[in-house]
C-alpha cells in the first residue's frame, strides 16, 4: 500500500475525479481528430504533442517547481534541434575529404588560445600589476583576439560555403544528438543562470528572452554550419521511416519512444518532487527568506533546477527536430515555441507534471485545429462582408496566423487572472 | 577626411538616433519598473501602437502638416501619443490592476504583460499586416547635406529630416520629464511612490492616480518613440522584440527605477550597437602604408556583422548584471 | 467625545490574531503611550487603527465616527497621521520634498505648514534641500514627523519614534512630541523606553498578548509597583 505524505496529497480527494474527466475529454477530442483527418496525420499530431509535453515538463520545473520564468524556450529548442541534426544528418564528403576541417580546427584552436591569453590577462593582478591597467589590458587584448579569431573564422567558413556547402553532419545515431543537445541546452542554461539567478526573476526573463533570439540569429545567419535559411532535410529518425513501413505505422513508433521518454521523464520528475530536493525547491520558491534562513544554498538549487529544465528543452527540441525531419532555423518563432509551451504549462497546472502533459496536449489539439477552423471563420466573415461590399483583404492565412498571436496572448492573461494554478493545480498543502 | 565624415555618419548619427530612441523607450519601462515593480515587456508592441495610430491618422488626414511646414506624421503624434497613453491605461485596468489585486509576484506581471504583447501584436498585424510601410504620406522626406569646410573632404555629412525632429523631440521629452519629475506636485508623488510605496500611501497619495499618471508618460513616451523610429525608416509592425532587449538593457545600464540614468543607458546601447557593427577597417585605410597587411586584407573589420546587432545589447546586459547589477547610477531595486 | 475611541479591537495578519480585544482612548489634547512586552501587538494596534491590517472585530472611532478598515488616504483626509518605525521617509527626495508629500491632500497648506514644520524642527530648515536619505537617523525621525505634520492632523501616531536613536536625539524627540501636543495635537505612540515616555504621557496603555494588562494616566502607571514590576524593569 502507499503510504501519503501529508505535504503532497490533497486529503479528501482520494479519487481522482478531476483529472479522470480531463483526461477522457483529451482522449475524446483525440478520437474525434482521428476520425475526422485520418490516423496519419492524427498520430503526426500526437507526436507533436508528445515532443511538446517535453518541453512543457522542461518549464513547469522552471516556472512551478521554483518559480522562474524563463521566456525564450525557443532558444533552448532550437539548440536542441541544431544538435539533433549535426550529430545525426550523414558525413558530407566534400567537406571531410578537403583541408578544410583541419583550418576549422585551427580556428578553434586560435579561439581557445585567445580565450586563454584574456583570461590569463585578466589575472595579471597577482603578479602585481595594477588593476586598473590589468582590466585595460584585458579588454585591449579581448577586443583585438576577438578580431583576429573572427577574421579567421569568417576566412575559414567562406571557404565551406563555397566549396563544401556546409559542414554536414556527423552520421551518429539518433539519440547521441538528443543527449548532446539536451547536455547543448544545459549548458547555455547554466550560462545565463550563472549570470541571472541571483537577481530578480524579471532579469532572468529578459536574458532568456535576448539569448532565444541570439541563438536563433545564429543559427540561422551560419550558413557553413547550419544552411541557414537553405534548411537541412531528411533527418533521419530512431525507428523505421515511413518510406520502410508507411505513415502511420512509423509515426506509431516515433510515438511509442517519445512516450517511453515521457514516462521516464514523469517517473524521474515525481521521485525528485518528493525527494528533499523538490521539497527544498519548493520552500526556496514559497519562502525564499526563510529558506536562506535555514541555510539553504538558494542559488545553487535554482541553478540546478533551470538547468535541469534547459535540459528537457532541449531534448523535447531534439525531438521534435528529428521527426518533422528537417532543420529549419527560421522556423522557430517565440509564438510557437515559447508562448505555446507557456500557455501549456500556466493552464496544465505548474508545477503539477500530469497537469502540464494534459495541458500540452490539449492545447495543441487546439493550436492544430484552430488553423483550419479559423480560416473557415474567416471565409464566413469574408463572404458576409463581402455580401455587406466590404473590401476583401488578399493576404487571408498570414491574418489567420495573426489572429493565433491574440488568442495566445489573451490565453495567457485570462489564465493568469482566473485560473492562476491552472486546470490541475500543483497539491502542495502548505504548513503555516 | 572622407573617414572621418563616413564616421560621423555611421557612428555618430545613426549612434545618436538608435540611442535616442532607446532612450526614450527605457525611460518608459524604467517609470513602469520604478512605480509597479516589474518589466513591461509589452513596451515594443506599445511604441508599435504609437506608430500604428500616426500612420492611420496620417492617412486618413494626409494633408494636416501642410499648414504648419511639417510632415503631417509629426502634426498627429500628440493626437496619437494621447491615445497610446488611454490604451496603456485601458491595459493596466483590464489587465495588470486585477492582478496586482491579487498580490501575485511581480513576475506574474511580467508574464502578463508577455500576454499583452501578444495581443497587440496580434491586433497590430491583423489590421497593418506583416510589410514595412511608410510614414510619409504626402510629404516628401528632406535629406540634409552638410559639406564639411575641410580639404579634401568631398563626401557631405548627411542628416535627415526625422532625424533632426527626433534630435529635438528627444531633448524636449528629457527636459520636460525632468521638470515634470522635479517641480510638479505629481511627479514628486511618482518619486516618491518609487521609494516607498507604503509610505507614500500613508501620506495620503493616491497610488491609483499615480499609477495612471505613469501609464500616461510611459504611453506617450512611447508613441514619441515608435513613431520617431518609424519616420526615420519605415513602420514596421514586427519590431517590438528586437527592441524589448536594447530598452532593457538600456534601463538597466542606467540603473532601473532611474530615469535619467535610463537616457544615459540608451545612448550606451545605441553607441555601442552601431560602434560594434562600424567597419573599422575605413577608419585604418589612411595608415594603411604603416600597418600589417593581414589587418587590412579581408576590408571588414567590424566587430559583429549586422545581423548580429541584437549580440550587443545581451552582450552589455551580461557585463552589466554581473559586474554592477545596480546599473551605473545605482537603481533601486534589483 | 474622546479623539480616538477603540473598542475590543480584533485583528492580525492571515488567519493569525494578535489583537485580542484592546480598548484604547484618548482625548484631543492628549498623549497616549502603548507600552508593553514585545510581541504584545502594540505596534500591531497602532497599524489597525491606521487601517494597514485588517480589523476582523471590534470598532475604532474617530471623533465618534467609525473609522475602522477604511483606507489610508481617507484617514488622512480626516486628520489622522502616520509616522512608521522604519522606512519612514522618501530617500531620495530632499528635505522639503518629503516635507510637501505630507501636504499632498491639502496642496492650499504648504507654505504656511512648512514655516510651522520648521519651527518645530529647526534642523530641517537648513538640510531642506538635502537628500533625505542622507541624513542621520534622529534628523530622518524629524523629516518623519514633519511630514505627518504637513497635512495637519489632529491625532498623530508615532510607532517608536526612538527607536535606536542616541540618548541625545531620544530626549530631543520627546521635547519635540510635547511641544507638538501643546500646540494642540492628539498623540498616541507606541515606546520601548518606557519610562521615559509614560512620564510625558496623560494616558498609558499596557499591552500583553494582545489585550490591556492596565490602562491609567502615564503617572498612575509609573506609580504602580506591578506594572513597574513586571514592565518597567523594576
Amino acid at each position: 500500500m502507499e503510504t501519503k505524505r501529508a505535504d503532497t496529497v490533497a486529503a479528501q480527494s482520494r479519487f481522482p475525479l478531476r483529472e479522470v474527466l480531463l483526461f477522457a475529454a483529451v482522449l475524446l477530442a483525440v478520437l474525434a481528430v482521428y476520425a475526422a483527418m485520418g490516423p496519419a496525420y492524427s498520430t503526426r499530431m500526437l507526436v507533436e504533442a508528445a515532443c511538446y509535453a517535453i518541453l512543457a515538463l522542461g518549464l513547469t520545473i522552471q516556472w512551478g517547481y521554483a518559480g522562474q520564468f524563463n521566456a525564450g524556450v525557443m532558444g533552448f529548442v532550437a539548440l536542441g534541434g541544431f544538435c539533433a541534426m549535426f550529430f545525426s544528418f550523414p558525413i558530407n564528403p566534400d567537406f571531410w575529404e578537403s583541408e578544410l576541417p583541419g583550418e576549422l580546427g585551427l580556428a578553434l584552436l586560435y579561439m581557445i588560445a585567445a580565450v586563454l591569453v584574456v583570461f590569463g590577462a585578466t589575472r595579471l593582478d597577482r603578479i602585481g600589476v595594477p588593476k586598473k591597467l590589468r582590466t585595460l589590458l584585458a579588454v585591449i587584448l579581448g577586443l583585438v583576439l576577438y578580431l583576429v579569431v573572427v577574421n579567421a573564422f569568417r576566412g575559414v567558413t567562406d571557404q565551406i560555403e563555397s566549396r563544401a556547402g556546409f559542414v554536414g553532419g556527423l552520421g551518429l545515431p539518433v539519440g547521441v544528438g538528443w543527449v548532446v543537445g539536451g547536455a547543448l541546452a544545459g549548458g547555455v542554461g547554466y550560462f545565463i543562470g550563472r549570470v541571472c539567478l541571483g537577481l530578480r526573476s524579471d532579469y532572468l526573463a529578459i536574458a532568456t528572452l535576448g539569448i532565444a533570439e541570439i541563438i536563433k540569429a545564429f543559427l540561422k545567419n551560419s550558413d557553413w554550419l547550419t544552411r541557414g535559411t537553405a534548411t537541412v532535410s531528411p533527418l533521419p529518425w530512431p525507428v523505421p521511416g515511413p518510406a520502410e513501413v508507411g505513415f502511420t505505422l512509423a509515426r506509431a513508433l516515433y510515438l511509442s519512444v517519445t512516450a517511453v521518454m515521457i514516462a521516464a521523464i514523469f517517473f524521474l520528475l515525481s521521485r525528485a518532487y518528493h525527494a528533499p530536493w523538490g521539497r527544498m525547491i519548493r520552500a526556496i520558491r514559497d519562502n525564499e527568506i526563510s529558506a536562506a534562513a535555514m541555510g539553504k544554498d538558494i542559488n545553487k538549487r535554482r541553478l540546478e533546477i533551470f538547468v535541469l529544465g534547459c535540459i528537457l528543452m532541449g531534448i523535447g527540441g531534439a525531438a521534435l527536430a528529428s521527426f518533422n525531419s528537417m532543420f529549419d532555423p527560421q522556423g522557430y518563432l517565440p509564438l510557437n515555441h515559447t508562448f505555446l509551451v507557456l500557455v501549456m504549462v500556466i493552464l496544465g497546472g505548474p508545477g503539477n507534471n500530469l497537469g502540464t502533459i494534459f495541458g500540452a496536449v490539449a492545447v495543441y489539439i487546439i493550436w492544430i485545429m484552430s488553423a483550419p477552423m479559423a480560416l473557415y471563420l474567416m471565409d464566413l466573415a469574408m463572404a458576409l462582408g463581402a455580401g455587406l461590399g466590404w473590401e476583401t483583404p488578399t493576404n487571408m492565412d498570414s491574418r489567420a496566423l495573426q489572429a493565433r498571436v491574440f488568442v495566445i496572448g489573451l490565453l495567457i492573461t485570462l489564465v493568469l487572472r482566473y485560473a492562476p494554478k491552472g486546470l490541475l493545480p500543483e497539491k502542495v498543502r502548505h504548513h503555516g | 577626411m572622407n573617414e572621418l565624415v563616413f564616421f560621423i555618419n555611421n557612428v555618430v548619427i545613426a549612434g545618436s538616433v538608435s540611442g535616442s530612441i532607446y532612450a526614450i523607450g527605457a525611460v518608459g519601462v524604467t517609470l513602469i519598473f520604478s512605480i509597479m515593480r516589474f518589466a513591461h515587456f509589452a513596451h515594443g508592441d506599445m511604441m508599435t501602437f504609437g506608430a500604428f495610430m500616426v500612420l492611420l491618422l496620417a492617412t486618413a488626414f494626409p494633408a494636416a502638416g501642410d499648414a504648419f511646414g511639417v510632415p503631417s506624421a509629426l502634426v498627429l503624434l500628440p493626437l496619437a501619443m494621447a491615445l497610446t497613453a488611454l490604451l496603456a491605461v485601458g491595459i493596466d485596468k483590464a489587465f495588470y490592476k486585477p492582478l496586482r489585486a491579487h498580490g501575485v509576484k511581480p513576475i506574474v506581471l511580467v508574464i502578463g504583460s508577455l500576454g499583452v504583447t501578444l495581443m497587440l501584436q496580434g491586433l497590430i498585424r491583423l489590421f497593418a499586416g506583416t510589410s514595412g510601410q511608410s510614414l510619409y504620406i504626402d510629404d516628401r522626406k528632406e535629406i540634409f547635406r552638410l559639406a564639411l569646410p575641410f580639404e579634401g573632404a568631398r563626401a557631405p555629412v548627411v542628416i535627415t529630416e526625422p532625424q533632426l525632429y527626433l534630435f529635438v523631440i528627444t531633448l524636449v521629452a528629457v527636459i520636460g520629464l525632468h521638470v515634470f519629475l522635479s517641480r510638479s506636485r505629481l511627479g514628486k508623488a511618482m518619486r516618491a511612490m518609487s521609494d516607498n510605496p507604503d509610505l507614500a500611501q500613508a501620506s495620503g497619495i493616491n497610488t491609483n492616480t499615480i499609477v495612471a499618471v505613469t501609464w500616461v508618460i510611459a504611453g506617450g513616451l512611447a508613441a514619441i518613440a515608435g513613431t520617431l523610429l518609424s519616420l526615420d525608416v519605415t513602420f514596421k509592425p514586427d519590431l517590438s522584440f528586437f527592441l524589448l532587449l536594447p530598452i532593457f538593457a538600456a534601463a538597466i545600464v542606467g540603473g532601473v527605477g532611474h530615469p535619467f540614468g535610463a537616457v544615459a543607458g540608451g545612448f550606451v546601447v545605441g553607441f555601442a550597437e552601431t560602434l560594434a557593427v562600424f567597419n573599422w577597417s575605413v577608419l585604418l585605410r589612411p595608415f594603411r602604408d604603416s600597418l600589417p597587411s593581414w589587418l587590412l586584407e579581408s576590408g571588414n573589420l567590424a566587430f559583429v556583422g549586422t545581423e548580429y546587432k541584437i549580440v550587443v545589447p545581451f552582450f552589455i546586459l551580461v557585463v552589466i548584471l554581473v559586474w554592477r547589477p545596480t546599473g551605473i547610477f545605482k537603481g533601486k531595486v534589483i | 467625545m474622546p479623539l480616538l475611541d477603540a473598542r475590543d479591537v480584533h485583528g492580525g495578519y492571515g488567519g493569525m490574531n494578535i489583537l485580542n480585544g484592546v480598548d484604547m482612548a484618548i482625548e484631543a489634547d492628549e498623549i497616549g503611550v502603548i507600552v508593553g512586552p514585545n510581541g504584545a501587538g502594540k505596534s500591531t494596534m497602532l497599524k489597525a487603527i491606521f487601517g494597514l491590517l485588517n480589523v476582523s472585530q471590534g470598532e475604532i472611532l474617530l471623533r465618534g465616527e467609525p473609522i475602522q478598515n477604511l483606507p489610508t488616504n481617507k484617514l488622512v483626509q480626516k486628520g489622522m497621521g502616520f509616522v512608521p518605525q522604519e522606512h519612514n521617509v522618501f530617500p531620495s527626495l530632499t528635505v522639503k520634498e518629503n516635507l510637501e508629500m505630507g501636504a499632498f491632500l491639502k496642496p492650499g497648506n504648504v507654505k504656511r505648514m512648512l514655516k510651522q514644520v520648521y519651527e518645530f524642527f529647526p534642523p530641517l530648515h537648513d538640510k531642506r534641500h538635502q537628500p533625505a536619505g542622507e541624513l542621520s537617523g534622529g534628523q530622518r525621525q524629524m523629516v518623519a514627523m514633519g511630514r505627518a505634520l504637513m497635512a495637519e492632523p489632529s491625532l498623530l501616531l508615532l510607532d517608536e519614534p526612538t527607536a535606536g536613536l542616541s540618548p541625545l536625539y531620544m530626549n530631543q524627540i520627546f521635547e519635540q512630541v510635547k511641544l507638538i501636543n501643546s500646540a494642540g495635537v492628539g498623540i498616541l505612540m507606541v515606546e520601548q523606553n518606557a519610562k521615559q515616555a509614560l512620564a510625558i504621557a496623560d494616558r498609558g496603555f499596557v499591552l500583553a498578548a494582545g489585550q490591556n494588562r492596565f490602562t491609567d494616566t502615564g503617572a498612575a502607571l509609573l506609580a504602580d509597583p506591578e506594572v513597574a514590576k513586571s514592565f518597567l524593569g523594576g
